[in-house]
């Protein structure tokens, strides 16, 4: 049985916004389904009472001095933008 | 001969005597660069002007005290998902093919600091997902030991510029072999910090709990020398350590004398090659005569390790490759009406398949009715795989096995099945989810190409990872070969 259908491929594009085709979504069917039964190793384990590890190193809620400092020139900050206009990044609608 | 034929501090010295200057150390870098590159193809960007500049200030500070940089006069190349102020960095995606980053990654401002000069930016596969470079969304590097074999990754370019002399030494990032394992692909040595040593900051994300940004170099005592440059905590990444960074380059004793050695059987078992296994046998007798003892150990949880780690850096890839989107910098696809068209299409066009295969995974595993059976699991397996390590540390000082399963493989050989590829990485990946350091070093020769040997050490211990490697690269020879380009 597939593990996962292509159904379910196009609702996970569509979440990870990226605009799959007819054909990819067959092949990403197929080799996620391939992935996910090889991860479906860990059901062997019982983690019942194992907590999960996020981070591997013994250290939470790290600070730091709040001091206030200069934000980035608007040209820096537009240099990379593929589209500007008066200094502001420009995008096609949002609503229709 | 090559001037990069000799290391650091012979360099240096030569440099304070004035036999050598810096102009000509960065002449060497550029002379070999034309004389192979169309062959080995690492480089995706190169910085020859301000490179010969800078080399001109540093030759105006020779025998003055300004001269004493850590790493003065030296060429470095930098993998190209560490980002470099107004110096293109793509992480080999189309996606950021001409991205002028506006700030210096933490690495890089450390060395300048040092002195250091940058030759160019180093391709690997895109956004670091790969182990071959063949996910470059630009060109392939080839294995300088065989053209027709690929060099590793995702740092291919990093392990292959080094051996090929193009530099003296690089800068790679390993999230799950990704240093170690093109090291030992390249004959050369190349070390994953443990977690949270080296800044973060700079750093193109893929899966932020399990990178680290580390050196590439020919010898043990440069990757030491490397790694002190870059080491130590910054304010900018609130993952890295406040810890104290020793003197790296004191460690190198060469006594090994009563270190005690564990290997896991988990580590030449199945899927790993007779002469890679051999290579092993004989490096322990090796470190034997030397004076260390070592005991068969077992890592019960090793076989998880690689469902784990597809798992959860997939599932944070997905989320850090979400800041794609066409809209701030990089590129955007000029087919698109509206916004949720303008993402969709830029990241269609712009992602190669790995990456966009790899973000499909990760989006199905934290999705609404998966998140417990896949990500959580995961996260829960990886405490079980953190805890055979400690298990191992509470008795050894350091564990040893081979870094890969086989020697370089053949360009397309592995490329039809995402997961014949995805193996290479078994030996690699447990080291990155449970923080440890872990360092390749030249151990042998399987018909011509590179095997490493790797050496794994407790948290923040560096220095004895360094120490038992330098100790056996001074006992072999492996490390004296060059490829014959």
């Amino acid at each position: 049985m597939s593990r996962i259908s292509t159904e379910e491929v196009k609702h996970v594009a569509n979440l990870a916004r990226l605009a799959v085709t007819e054909e990819e979504v067959e092949k990403f069917t197929q080799q996620l389904d391939k992935i996910i039964s090889f991860a479906e190793q860990l059901n062997e384990l019982d983690t019942e009472n194992v907590e999960p590890t996020s981070h591997v190193l013994d250290m939470k809620n790290v600070m730091r001095e709040d001091v206030p400092a200069k934000g980035l020139p608007r040209e820096e900050v537009l240099k990379n933008a593929p589209e500007h206009e008066n200094g502001q990044i420009k995008v096609p609608s949002i609503i229709e | 001969m090559s001037l990069f034929d000799q290391k650091l501090s012979t360099l240096q010295e030569s440099l304070h005597k004035k036999e050598i200057t810096v102009s000509d150390l960065v002449d060497e870098s550029y002379k070999r660069i034309a004389q192979v590159e169309d062959k080995v193809q690492a480089f995706l960007t190169l910085d020859e002007e301000r490179a010969r500049q800078k080399a001109i200030e540093l030759d105006q500070k020779l025998g003055t005290d300004d001269a004493n940089g850590l790493l003065f006069g030296m060429p470095i190349g930098i993998k190209d998902n560490i980002v470099t102020r107004n110096l293109r960095t793509t992480a080999a995606s189309k996606i950021l093919e001409n991205f002028d980053p506006i700030y210096d990654a933490t690495v890089v401002q450390k060395l300048q600091a040092a002195d250091s000069i940058t030759i160019g930016k180093l391709n690997m596969d895109e956004f670091a997902m790969g182990s071959s470079t063949e996910n470059s969304g630009f060109q392939k590097t080839k294995n300088p030991w065989n053209l027709e074999t690929v060099p590793g990754g995702s740092s291919g370019g990093s392990a292959a510029a080094v051996a090929a002399g193009e530099v003296l030494f690089s800068l790679g990032s390993d999230t799950g072999g990704s240093i170690r394992q093109p090291a030992s692909f390249c004959g050369v040595v190349g070390l994953k910090p443990t977690y949270g040593r080296v800044s973060r900051f700079g750093l193109i994300a893929f899966a932020s709990s399990l990178d680290q940004i580390g050196p590439i170099t020919r010898t043990v005592e440069d990757n030491a020398y490397l790694l002190q440059a870059i080491s130590g905590l910054d304010a900018m990444d609130s993952t890295s350590a406040n810890v104290d960074v020793p003197n790296f380059v004191q460690s190198l004793t060469g006594d090994v004398k009563g270190l005690k050695i564990a290997v896991p059987k988990e580590y030449l078992g199945e899927g790993v090659k007779e002469e890679v296994k051999q290579s092993v046998l004989d490096a322990l007798k090796t470190l034997e005569k030397l004076g260390a003892t070592w005991e068969e150990v077992s890592l019960p949880h090793s076989k998880y390790a690689l469902a784990t780690y597809y798992l959860l850096s997939s599932s944070e890839a997905s989320a850090n490759l979400a800041r794609f989107d066409g809209v701030r910098y990089g590129y955007r696809s000029p087919n698109a009406e509206n916004l949720m068209d303008l993402y969709k299409n830029t990241r269609a066009e712009g992602f190669g398949e790995e990456v966009k295969r790899r973000i499909m995974l990760g989006t199905f595993a934290l999705s609404s009715g998966y998140y417990d059976a896949y990500y959580k699991k995961a996260q829960k397996v990886r405490t079980l795989i953190k805890q055979d390590f400690e298990n191992i540390f509470a008795k050894y000082d350091v564990i040893v096995g081979p870094t890969t399963p086989t020697p370089a493989f053949k360009i397309g050989e592995n490329t039809a099945d995402p997961m014949t590829m995805y193996l290479n990485d078994i030996l690699t990946i447990p080291v990155n989810l449970a923080g440890v350091p872990g360092i390749s070093v030249p151990c042998g020769f399987s018909n011509g190409l590179p095997l490493g040997l790797q050496i794994i050490g407790k948290h923040f211990d560096e220095s004895t990872v360094y120490r038992v490697a330098h100790a056996f690269e001074q006992a072999t020879d492996f490390h004296k070969q060059k490829p014959q380009l």
